[in-house]
């Protein structure tokens, strides 16, 4: 299971990384894993102003859909399109390939998620 | 997970690596190495699932042929001894008690098999219908495993495992005392999937070696074990109804499109009155096939829309991992039925254009 230094995780399954005041929110190795094969993702619109823990995206698999939760609250500045073409990236290196955009409302929430030996803990513990 | 029963596979699904999941009461798995493999491997090659949870009811008497007959939808007198026929039993209202598959031992001996889901339901339905005629009923389901092996190379790997000649046992056949393995077996050449293939009724005891002698012996013709979930995909494709999704007990045959399996012009059987009325007046609702134009994956129960008015409801979708299109089954107005309309299923807060398209969706590969 592939888990990425520098990083905040949250119990659901979600990454975070920042960089300056902006913010990429995907899903994780161990998430794309438990998913199974990705056959769609829906994302916001570019602009919507979402809290921690609101639904920020679907992920379907050919079995079920699940939701993805914002890690931090924010508003979303930019999505990744080429996952409505390409669901199946999400699959291929769930790190690589971010889901949105934020512009951070409130760093200090960053301090309430995990670190990477942290995440890496919780996972183990999942299993 | 309370509660829930555990086939006699239950430490093989372990073994496995299967994923269980609670479904129907029991703790099965869902998926091995994962349901897309497992769907292909079942097309492809082979696929062997643990359906032990299925329902198992033996009809003995010097009446079952006119019990039988008078219970399901299908015409069951015609019937050659050791044929199967695929039914449904139905209430006075055509509603849908459940389906079933019927094997005809003789004239006074069958055995019907019931989804899990139903057992209890369908084991007092029967009791209750069997009052006026001299059969006797035993619910067999909690003595069997069963075990189904699909898929284009299944033949040839379960003739590894036996010196029946396997072509003797024709497209919806059964054949009792077979020798798989050493262990004795009930098989029938039907299955849930659209291919090729045997299920095999066998004793708890028997069941784990069997699963692990075919996996074994087939793992070079790429035998996989399969879960719940590319048990449902593959099923979906073919057409085969689900109870509970495209028939219920407010869903009747002629809705579901499955009038094939409804013989009107026969003998009496429950329900009947209410099918031939139903069929005569027309059909209010039917079950579709459609294709998404829009984006989003359609999945049971979400609803059906025409110009802001509910016309129905999704019974099945997914993204086929066979056809790599986005489909579904849906229960719309009849109105709305026709090849090539268009409306709009809700997905989650938004709307998404599909339209009806054939439901034979897959080809299914009978050997007949």
């Amino acid at each position: 299971m592939k888990i990425v230094e520098g990083l905040y995780y949250t119990e659901e399954h979600e990454w975070v990384k920042v960089e300056g005041e902006k913010a990429y929110v995907g899903i994780t190795d161990f998430a794309s894993h438990q998913l199974g094969d990705i056959v769609f993702v829906e994302l916001p619109e570019v602009d919507a102003e979402l809290a921690k823990g609101d639904t920020f995206g679907v992920i379907e698999s050919v079995k079920a859909a699940s939701d993805s939760y914002m890690p931090v609250s924010g508003t979303v500045v930019e999505i990744n399109e080429a996952l409505e073409d390409e669901p199946e990236l999400l699959n291929a290196d769930a790190f690589e390939n971010w889901m949105i955009a934020v512009e951070l409302k409130d760093e200090s929430e960053l301090e309430e998620l995990m670190n990477a030996s942290e995440y890496e803990e919780f996972c183990n513990k999942e299993e | 997970m309370a509660d829930l029963k555990r086939t006699a596979l239950y430490d093989s699904h372990l073994k496995w690596g299967g994923k269980i999941i609670g479904f129907a009461g029991w703790e099965l798995p869902v998926q091995y190495e994962g349901l897309v493999p497992e769907h292909h491997a079942v097309r492809n090659n082979a696929g062997l699932f643990d359906v032990s949870h299925m329902g198992e009811v033996s009809v003995k008497g010097k009446e079952a042929t006119a019990f039988v007959q008078y219970l399901v939808t299908n015409d069951v007198k015609v019937m050659a001894d050791n044929q199967v026929i695929y039914a449904q039993m139905c209430y006075e209202n055509g509603g849908v008690v459940d389906d079933l598959l019927v094997y005809k031992f003789d004239n006074d001996e069958y055995f019907l098999v019931i989804n899990a889901s139903n057992v209890d339901k369908d084991y007092a339905w029967m009791v209750e219908v069997a009052a006026k005629f001299d059969v006797a009923l035993v619910n067999l389901s909690p003595d069997y495993s069963e075990l189904a092996l699909q898929g284009p190379k299944a033949q040839e790997i379960l003739q590894k495992l036996t010196d029946t000649n396997l072509d003797e046992v024709g497209f919806f056949f059964l054949k009792r005392d077979v020798n798989i393995d050493g262990i004795n077996c009930l098989i029938s050449r039907t299955g849930y999937t659209g291919e090729d293939g045997f299920e095999i009724y066998i004793s708890h005891e028997d069941a784990p070696k069997m699963w692990d002698s075919i996996l074994n012996i087939g793992k070079d013709l790429g035998v996989k074990p399969v879960g719940l979930g590319a048990r449902d995909t593959l099923r979906f494709e073919a057409t085969l109804p689900l109870y509970g999704q495209e028939i219920d007990k407010d869903i009747s045959p002629l809705e579901a499109g499955l009038g094939y399996f409804v013989k009107l012009d026969t003998d009496d059987f429950i329900g009947k009155d209410a099918l031939v009325k139903q069929k005569a007046e027309g059909l209010k609702r039917k079950v579709v096939g459609f294709e998404m134009i829009g984006k989003g994956i359609p999945r049971h129960e979400y609803l059906v829309f025409k110009d802001g008015k509910e016309i129905g409801v999704v019974t099945t979708g997914y993204k086929s991992p066979t056809l790599d299109r986005t489909i579904g089954l849906a229960l719309v107005d009849a109105e709305y039925s026709k090849m090539d309309e268009e409306f709009e299923i809700q997905i989650r807060n938004k709307m998404s254009l599909a339209k009806v398209v054939s439901k034979r969706f897959y080809q299914k590969q009978y050997k007949k």
